[in-house]
């Protein structure tokens, strides 16, 4: 905010003349590129965004109900040693966060061991009594993470939030380097960038490996979508596009006698794995909401009858819940046995008296959230308010400490950015994908989606507050050269030669 | 393939082509419209409501019988089910819904047809209006195009089924209103206005050119109603049509297994046509014929419902 210059990942402290030493490509790339070319270059891709209807709905707005997501043209890049560190760190939390949801609907060790005070899994809405007992397929239950990570110097990671439910966003991170390789090709001969192409063939990898038990040999795997108007459909549909399968709305899923069909034009056909793009509210009215007119009554039955895999698994909320987030440090050496790789940003639980006590007093300076909040809504940045704004939230902490939590303001780092006034830096965060299949072996897609706040000094990033997307390169260790999207790049043109 | 999928698909090449055609009438009755003297223009745009079934909507809008009026109301009405803006959103809508199901080519064309009308209030005078068509019609043909180099399956089927079955009642309503509604009174029958108007009908469905290759003897009413019911060579003739629903319906029927009432109706109509003589119908009563041939394509839209499943 001012007070103290963040980190750059391009420019380092130093800016467009002296760059970070591995980035100096980069930064000639853009001082050399004319900036007409590369103003037109970005519109080249938002009109290709659209015409693909990359869109996202706004919920309350008629008009414009569709937009595109803000496109940058000016990658992120990490090095192939920043990027190995993050993976480690990533797996390790993935293998947590299965660990620990294996353990809460069942044997619930962690709370014998007096790691995490029992009520605050007892008395949170996302602790779901439905699904203790139930061991899903390979105890894997958080198939799909989103680990939000920020970042404040070349090697400070932290991660900001997990999410083992339903993250979105990987669309983006596919869509923006087809737009990338088509808009800036020479920048993949200038890096050797790891392709992100394979995670579609990962996915649906992953959702044949967790099949019921009985129908590992051909499982059929659908993609279930709340339906067209849901603001992350072309995701969802992308999704089931270029893994294969067919995107089902629930009013295509019937079930009978615990398993679940599908209406297809040749009658009923069995569905094996579904990765639901439906809340855990939503998803069977018999169980849940019993006005959710999204869901497919009897779904549930068939999950705890073992005949259908879902992915995520319902219930994992409790994971990402933002109260249990402060015990991930304590969660990750619970279960793994080592201190965590990736560290947490340092959290005050206002449900604590002292920590309170803390936030209440310093409120002026910390980032306050609601524990169940998403999508930048229910949520302070203390420097960026103005008084009446900290008056209010501090009255609803007083109110309910239970719900809150705070965080310091981070120096969010920086990446340099196309705006009106030429090319300066602007605030990112990052959502790698990790998947977990049958082999409890979390894999990382070298890629991600990194988010950029468009607002000179904001932090906020998300896509419903004017936040846009960046490409995410992840550049290969020296000794790989053979899958390089560069590379793949140059022989489809020899062939065509 | 979801039956749901394959009902929108189906619908995805029904609203297809009914916004073409409905573009393509635009286009020709501007042209009409050009070239006769007031109040004949008046009758073109007339002809035009009623050929789309839509008189009774546009005087429920209370505007006068103008070009600017009625080509609004068939291209932009919002309120509209039948104006072609209206048609894109659904075929938009439904192709929205099986986007797995298409290719990405075959997606964008449609939504880039789409995206012509946002951000236009009305089609403006008659240059922007036949501008606007001319890339519609350049969307679509985008859109075929892309259909034809999709892998071939049922969803590729189930489309142009879709189309087939819109494109035979678009041209059964299209001769029944331009023969029998069309003609001013006292206008003689081969006289300047009555060439005119079977000149638009011909370019309505594109056939001008075809018409020329297939009949050597002039512009003559009854062989303009020959092409466009019996010449297998038109692509939207009555005779093309039925035959491509045929065709597709075993085409479907042979990767499915799904084979019944739709196929014998289809079948047994391909059996009548090709049997009829478009001379001896004239004779005979063309309105009541083109009327029987339109409720028996609703009964085939319907039976084609049944047969696979939709919802």
């Amino acid at each position: 905010m001012g007070q103290k210059r963040a980190f750059d990942e391009i420019w380092g402290h130093g800016g467009i003349d002296d760059p970070r030493a591995e980035f100096a490509a980069l930064s000639d790339w853009l001082r050399e590129t004319p900036s007409g070319e590369l103003e037109r270059r970005l519109q080249a891709a938002e009109s290709t965004f659209r015409q693909l209807g990359i869109t996202f709905a706004v919920y309350g707005e008629q008009e414009a109900s569709e937009r595109i997501i803000p496109f940058d043209l000016v990658p992120r890049i990490f090095l192939a040693d920043e990027w190995a560190r993050l993976s480690e760190g990533l797996i390790q939390r993935v293998q947590a966060i299965n660990a620990f949801i294996r353990d809460i609907y069942g044997q619930r060790e962690i709370l014998k061991a007096g790691i995490l005070p029992p009520e605050l899994i007892f008395q949170n809405d996302q602790f779901r009594t439905e699904v203790a007992g139930i061991r899903p397929p390979h105890g894997i239950s958080a198939h799909i993470c989103g680990i939000d990570l920020v970042r404040t110097g070349p090697d400070e990671f932290f991660v900001l939030e997990d999410n083992a439910r339903t993250p979105s966003g990987v669309s983006y991170m596919l869509e923006n380097r087809e737009a990338m390789l088509r808009l800036c090709p020479e920048l993949f001969r200038e890096f050797r960038v790891a392709a992100v192409d394979s995670y579609p063939d990962m996915l649906h990898e992953t959702m044949r490996s967790v099949a019921p038990p009985g129908r590992e040999s051909k499982p059929l795997c659908v993609v279930l979508t709340p339906g067209h108007f849901n603001s992350a459909y072309y995701e969802h549909s992308f999704l089931a596009d270029s893994m294969g399968v067919e995107l089902v709305e629930p009013a295509d899923l019937i079930v009978d006698d615990d398993i679940v069909w599908m209406r297809t034009i040749a009658g009923l056909e069995r569905v094996d794995v579904i990765y639901r793009r439906v809340d855990d509210d939503f998803l069977d009215p018999l169980v849940f909401r019993p006005d959710s007119m999204l869901g497919v009554p009897g779904i549930m039955a068939a999950y705890r009858a073992g005949n259908v895999t879902l992915i995520n698994a319902p219930g994992n909320g409790i994971a990402d819940d933002k109260a249990i987030y402060s015990y991930m440090p304590e969660i990750v050496r619970f279960y793994t046995g080592h201190d965590a790789k990736l560290p947490n940003v340092e959290t005050y639980r206002c449900r604590e008296p002292e920590a309170r006590k803390y936030v209440l007093d310093n409120m002026g300076e910390l980032v306050v959230k609601l524990v169940d909040g998403s999508g930048g809504y229910g949520m302070l940045v203390g420097p960026a308010s103005t008084k009446d704004e900290i008056a209010e939230f501090r009255k609803a902490v007083e109110a309910e400490p239970n719900r809150y939590i705070a965080q310091p303001t981070l120096a969010l780092s920086t990446i340099p950015t196309l705006t009106e006034k030429g090319l300066a830096p602007r605030h990112v965060d990052f959502r790698p994908f990790v998947l977990t299949g049958g082999s409890g072996k979390p894999q990382v897609v070298p890629g991600g989606l990194t988010r950029v706040a468009l607002r000179e000094g904001s932090l906020v990033v998300n896509s419903s507050q004017g936040g846009g997307t960046k490409d995410s390169f992840v550049l290969m260790p020296d000794a790989q050269q053979s899958q390089s999207q560069n590379s793949a790049g140059e022989s489809q043109s020899q062939s065509q030669g | 393939m979801l039956s749901r999928t394959a009902s929108s698909l189906y619908w995805l090449g029904r609203y297809v082509e009914r916004a073409d055609f409905t573009a393509r009438l635009v286009e020709a009755t501007i042209r009409l419209d050009a070239l006769s003297a007031r109040p004949a223009g008046e009758a073109a745009w007339q002809s035009a409501l009623s050929v789309t079934y839509n008189e009774e909507a546009f005087a429920s809008t209370g505007d006068n019988l103008t070009q600017q009026n009625v080509a609004h109301f068939l291209m932009f009405d919002k309120d509209h089910p039948g104006s072609v803006l209206r048609c894109l959103e659904a075929a938009r809508n439904n192709a929205r819904v099986v986007r797995t199901a298409l290719t990405r080519e075959a997606w964008t064309a449609i939504n880039r047809a789409w995206l012509l009308f946002s951000n236009r209030a009305s089609p403006g005078g008659s240059s922007s209006t036949l501008n606007l068509v001319e890339s519609v019609k350049a969307e679509l043909r985008g859109f075929e195009g892309a259909i034809f180099r999709m892998m071939r399956n049922e969803a590729v089927w189930l489309t142009r089924l879709g189309g087939a079955i819109e494109r035979a009642d678009n041209t059964a309503r299209l001769i029944d209103v331009k023969y029998h509604l069309l003609l001013p009174e006292g206008e003689r029958v081969g006289g300047v206005v009555d060439r005119d108007q079977w000149t638009t009908i011909l370019q309505t469905v594109s056939a001008v050119t075809a018409y020329r290759w297939l009949y050597s003897e002039g512009l003559k009413p009854d062989l303009v109603i020959d092409l466009l019911m019996s010449r297998p060579e038109l692509p939207r003739s009555l005779a093309a049509c039925v035959e491509e629903s045929v065709d597709l319906l075993s085409q479907l029927g042979k990767r499915t297994g799904l084979q019944g009432e739709a196929d014998r109706m289809a079948r047994a109509r391909l059996a009548r046509i090709s049997k009829t003589r478009s001379r001896e119908v004239v004779v005979s009563g063309l309105h009541e014929y083109l009327q029987a041939f339109i409720r028996e394509n609703a009964m085939l839209d319907q039976a084609i419902a049944r047969q696979f499943r939709f919802v």
